[in-house]
This record gives C-alpha cells, sequence and structure tokens, in this order.
C-alpha cells in the first residue's frame, strides 16, 4: 500500500546569511535575505522520502508563502519530493499564527494523505505550535518530537519513537496522524544533479484564498491579533579578550577570568 | 480589566512540577502583581497532587484535575483539552506555558481549542495593559517586543532559563476538579518507554556548561571536555557537527536544532560558533573559546579567546583547576 505524505515546509530568511531585517511595518522583509527551506523542515522531508522509498508512494511539499517561494520549494522537489503546493495570496501577508493554521488546515482539507509531517520549529519563528494546531482543528492523532516514524499502511498505523526526558516512548496511532519531526529522523540528502534537473517539470500547484474557500477578509495581516510595537538590538556583549601563547598562559587567562567572575 | 494570568503547568516522570513550570508560575505572579490581577495554575495528571502542591508555592490559586488518560498516553494534547474546559469558564487575562517540546504541544492545542492568539518563544515579558512579549528572532541579531491585539487575551510560551524560579510568601489554594466530558481529540498511546542513559545534568539546567565541537575529534577528545565539566561542576554540551559524528547523544545538543541554554559559563572547545550553534548559547553569562582559528565566528562574541590546540590548552586548564586549594 503505497503512502502519501505531506510535508510542511516553510521557506525562511537564510541563516548562514544573516541579512535578515523586519520591515517599517514590522514584518519580515522578504526582499531583504534569500529564502531557503526551514532547517528542521528538511529532517521531515528525509523521513518522507526514505519512507515512500520503502513503502512507495508520494510525498507532497506543502507551504504557506509568497509567490516565489515556489523557487525555494524547488530544492525540496531535487531532494525528491513529487510534487509541491503552495499557499498563496496577497491577503495572507502579515498572517499571525492563527491565519497560517486556518490556511494550511484549509489546504490540507483538500489533500489526500496517510500522514502530515511538521518540523520541529522554524528558525525564524521559533514557534513550533503550528503542528500541534493544525491536528487539533483536524482532530488528526498528534505525535511531537519524534526520532523515528514507522508506518505500517497495511495496518493503517504509525509507529513513532518520541525523544522523552528520559530516553524515548513509543507511541502509535492511526493513519492519517499529523507528526512533529526532530533531527533524530537522519540527515538531510543533498539533492543530486539528476534531482535538480528533475524538479524543473515537477508540479507546484499555487492555491488562493478562493481555491481554498476562504474568505480575504478572514484571515492576513487585517486580522492579525498579534502585533510588533518594538524592535532593537540586544545589548552589545563586551570585547572580546584574545589570548596567544602557551597552553599554561591560556589556562591561566581562562582561570584568573573565572575567577574574577566568581565562576570558580 | 484586571485578570487572572494562568498557568498550564508541566509535571515530570515522578510527579513533580517540572522546573520551566516553576518559572512560568514566578513569571505569572510578578506579572499578575503588575496587573493588580492573580495568577493561577493548572496541573492535568493521572496524579495531580504532588504538583499540584507545589505549584501553589508559586500562585495563589491551583486547580488539579487528576485525569487517569494523562498517564499512559501522549499527554500535552489530553492536558489541554482539561485546561481549555478549565480557562473557559473563567476569564484569562493571558495564559502561560513553557517553551519545550511538551509546553508548545499545549500552547499549539489551546490555542486551535479556544481560537486564541499566540505568541512565541518569550525572553522577558512584561506588562502594560496585557502582556508585552520580548523574542530574540534572527539568529539573536534582534530583539522585537509584540502583544496581543487591543480587547484579546492570548497564550505565551515562554523560554525555559529566562526567568529565575522564586517562591511567593505565603502557599496558594489547591482546588481539586474533576476532569468533564469526554476528551474529543484522539487519544495517542504509549506503547512502550525506552531508557537512556541520560547525562547526570540535563544541559538546560546547568550553570556551567563545557561544549565540544569538531574540533574535539571524536569520543575521545569528549573525555577531556567531560574531565573540564566535571572539574568546574558543569555538564557537557556539543555542537549539531560532534552530534551527527555519533560522538555524543542529541540530548546534549545546543543550537538552532538543538536545546537553548543560559548558563553562567559556557567554555568551548573546538566550537567555531556559527551561527546555527551560536543561537543556542549566546545569552550565556560568561563565554569562554579554546579555539585552534582566530578567525572563527566565536571571537565575535565570546569574552574571552584563547588560540591554541584545545587538547593541550584543555589538558593544562584541567591541571590548574585540579591544583586550586
Amino acid at each position: 500500500m503505497p503512502l502519501r505524505i505531506v510535508v510542511l515546509t516553510k521557506p525562511v530568511p537564510d541563516p548562514a546569511a544573516a541579512a535578515e531585517k523586519l520591515g517599517s511595518d514590522g514584518r519580515l522583509d522578504r526582499a531583504a535575505s534569500p529564502a531557503v527551506i526551514n532547517g528542521n523542515d528538511e529532517y521531515t522531508l528525509e523521513a518522507a522520502l526514505k519512507l515512500v522509498a520503502e513503502h512507495e508512494g508520494e510525498v507532497t511539499l506543502l507551504s504557506m508563502a509568497p509567490p516565489n517561494a515556489v523557487e525555494t520549494m524547488r530544492k525540496g522537489l531535487a531532494m525528491g519530493a513529487h510534487k509541491g503546493v503552495l499557499v498563496s495570496d496577497p491577503a495572507l501577508a502579515g498572517s499571525d499564527y492563527t491565519s497560517t493554521v486556518a490556511a494550511l488546515v484549509a489546504a490540507l482539507e483538500g489533500l489526500e494523505y496517510d500522514l502530515v509531517l511538521a518540523g520541529f520549529d522554524t528558525s525564524d519563528g521559533v514557534g513550533g505550535v503550528v503542528g500541534a494546531a493544525i491536528a487539533t482543528k483536524l482532530k488528526l492523532p498528534y505525535i511531537s518530537s519524534a526520532a523515528s516514524i514507522e508506518p505500517d499502511p497495511a495496518a493503517g498505523k504509525v509507529r513513532v519513537k518520541r525523544i522523552s526526558p528520559t530516553g524515548f516512548d513509543v507511541l502509535e496511532a492511526p493513519m492519517p496522524a499529523l507528526i512533529v519531526g526532530t533531527q533524530l529522523l537522519g540527515e538531510p540528502r543533498y539533492p543530486s544533479l539528476k534531482g535538480i534537473m528533475a524538479a524543473r517539470s515537477k508540479e507546484v500547484a499555487t492555491k488562493s484564498l478562493a481555491d481554498l474557500g476562504l474568505d480575504g477578509g478572514s484571515v492576513g495581516g487585517g486580522v492579525a491579533r498579534t502585533k510588533v510595537t518594538g524592535k532593537e538590538k540586544p545589548p552589545a556583549r563586551g570585547a572580546t579578550q584574545v589570548v596567544r601563547g602557551s597552553a599554561e598562559e591560556g589556562a591561566k587567562a581562562i582561570v584568573e577570568l573565572l575567577e574574577s567572575r566568581r565562576l570558580i | 480589566m484586571p485578570g487572572t494570568i494562568w498557568v498550564v503547568a508541566e509535571t515530570n516522570a515522578d510527579g513533580s512540577l517540572g522546573k520551566s513550570s516553576t518559572e512560568v508560575a514566578t513569571l505569572a505572579r510578578t506579572l499578575a502583581e503588575a496587573a493588580k490581577g492573580d495568577a493561577a495554575g493548572i496541573v492535568v495528571a493521572a496524579d495531580p497532587k504532588a504538583a499540584a502542591d507545589e505549584l501553589a508555592r508559586y500562585v495563589g490559586r491551583v486547580v488539579a484535575i487528576a485525569e487517569p488518560k494523562a498517564d499512559g498516553n501522549a499527554w500535552a494534547q489530553v492536558a489541554a483539552q482539561r485546561a481549555a474546559a478549565i480557562l473557559t469558564s473563567e476569564s484569562p487575562a493571558a495564559v502561560l506555558t513553557g517553551a519545550g517540546p511538551d509546553g508548545r504541544d499545549v500552547a499549539g492545542t489551546l490555542a486551535a481549542l479556544l481560537d486564541r492568539p499566540v505568541l512565541v518563544n518569550a525572553t522577558a515579558v512584561a506588562w502594560d495593559g496585557g502582556p508585552s512579549v520580548e523574542m530574540s528572532v534572527f539568529g539573536g541579531k534582534l530583539v522585537t517586543t509584540s502583544t496581543f491585539s487591543d480587547g484579546e487575551w492570548g497564550i505565551v510560551t515562554v523560554r525555559p532559563n529566562v526567568v529565575t524560579a522564586e517562591k511567593a510568601g505565603s502557599a496558594g489554594k489547591v482546588e481539586t476538579a474533576k476532569p468533564a466530558g469526554e476528551l474529543e481529540l484522539p487519544l495517542v498511546p504509549i506503547a512502550d518507554r525506552l531508557e537512556e542513559a541520560a547525562a547526570a545534568l540535563p544541559i538546560e539546567e546547568a550553570r556551567v556548561i563545557v561544549a565540544g565541537g569538531r574540533g574535539v575529534g571524536g569520543e575521545d577528545g569528549f573525555k577531556l571536555v567531560q574531565d573540564i565539566a566535571d572539574a568546574l561542576g558543569g555538564a557537557v554540551g556539543a555542537t549539531r557537527a560532534a552530534v551527527d559524528s555519533g560522538w555524543i547523544p542529541y540530548a546534549q545538543q545546543i543550537g538552532q536544532t538543538g536545546k537553548i541554554v543560559k548558563p553562567q559559563l559556557y567554555l568551548a572547545l573546538g566550537v567555531s560558533g556559527a551561527i546555527q550553534h551560536k543561537v543556542g548559547m549566546q545569552t550565556a553569562g560568561t563565554i569562554i573559546g579554546i579555539n585552534r582559528d582566530p578567525d572563527a565566528p566565536i571571537a565575535e562574541f565570546a569574552d574571552l579567546v584563547v588560540v591554541g590546540d584545545l587538547f593541550e590548552v584543555g589538558k593544562a586548564l584541567l591541571e590548574a583547576l585540579r591544583s586550586r586549594p
């Protein structure tokens, strides 16, 4: 039995480029920074690709972002995802969590799937609350902090190792289910040249709010219930003392600093 | 409109109150004082008594819900549903949870159940007619302040280690509530529990962290890191590269895809300080790096960088620490 997996992938400003900034409206200035697939979403995508390699099936990327996110999603397609769905609508600009969840829920209602996978959190928002909210709205079984995902498509069940404070809990849920993954799912692959070529002809369907049956006035910045009221640079750390010399001199400098700050 | 600031608490495996909940409850009490309102907490567990009594040392009122299904099933959605029933019959001014894995799940579930907005990963919260929430964004490059819109109350997740837990002068009242009605969200049963040899001290709670990166070179190198940590009474941390190489468990990983820590001392051996690691430790009190490369990014934000071979400097440091009177 083939598996149908939807992987939530968020295009985020590239942390490595370190060019992120907020516009005057307190929203991310998306033109200022190159976008990449959120790092934690690549772990769940990798898990999805391995699962469909084992069970057969199809991996669909689902993003909510401005129209140019199609280019960011190509990397996921180049890694091996079969197709993409991009929820994009000018009315979604400035969405808070509530609107983001509403749009993704509406998109998922139009898709068929056995598993929805989401990353632990995103590098820009660092919230990690969207997965639980979507599962709640769709009344899907929900498992977070997954270290491994083992579906049994014939039995319609999935077994997940969840990281616990003392090791792992092994949880079992019927499918469809929503699972939030972690880095323990395994190192994401790099797209191969063949994969990059193939990604060019893969389909990314763009869905507007109207396509999803949502009213433009019900989501987006206009109805956001959170607002950014201020931004400032964090207090600068003091100057860095650099010590070169013998190992003993280095060790002495460390001990002196620890003593002066009463850390030992 | 002063109302009550609520905390949804997490419990440890032994039934005691989670450390992050002691922090979040302290914050709720501080905010309630500023808002001239009250702070209250909810504990949902099969046997909530111990944690509820403990939570009452921090806030004035605790609702303990004995829910047998909170044990043996994935906890957060069960707890969120029971908490939602309480919160619906109150008029909260705000709801706070931790920003760890369980706290996030509770917050996301509550937000969906109660149709409430969320502000996440707070590094500080003040009260200004409602919570005014500081967050560290873009890898620590910027601190933003956010609020809920006028007249809205919402849910705030609070990062671990940004509040120092402090008990109240007098203990609050604990009331018990029976779980009311069916659980509407699917239960996810725990089929098995696998114990792992855990680190002696969880890194989130350590006052001192000695971390190793790619430069440590292997498991043998981590013995030196461990020895220095022992000498300083601290825990061992690591970068993603060291974890991916299998030198040390994922539980010790610090950074964007690992844990976010704020120890008083962060001593890094062979850690370059790339942005993905930096976001997990940049608010540490004192940061010291031992690194061969003087141009490594860590030199931009450490208090002290010793340029040299980490094994030679590390061993000399160990000797110096051990020979102190």
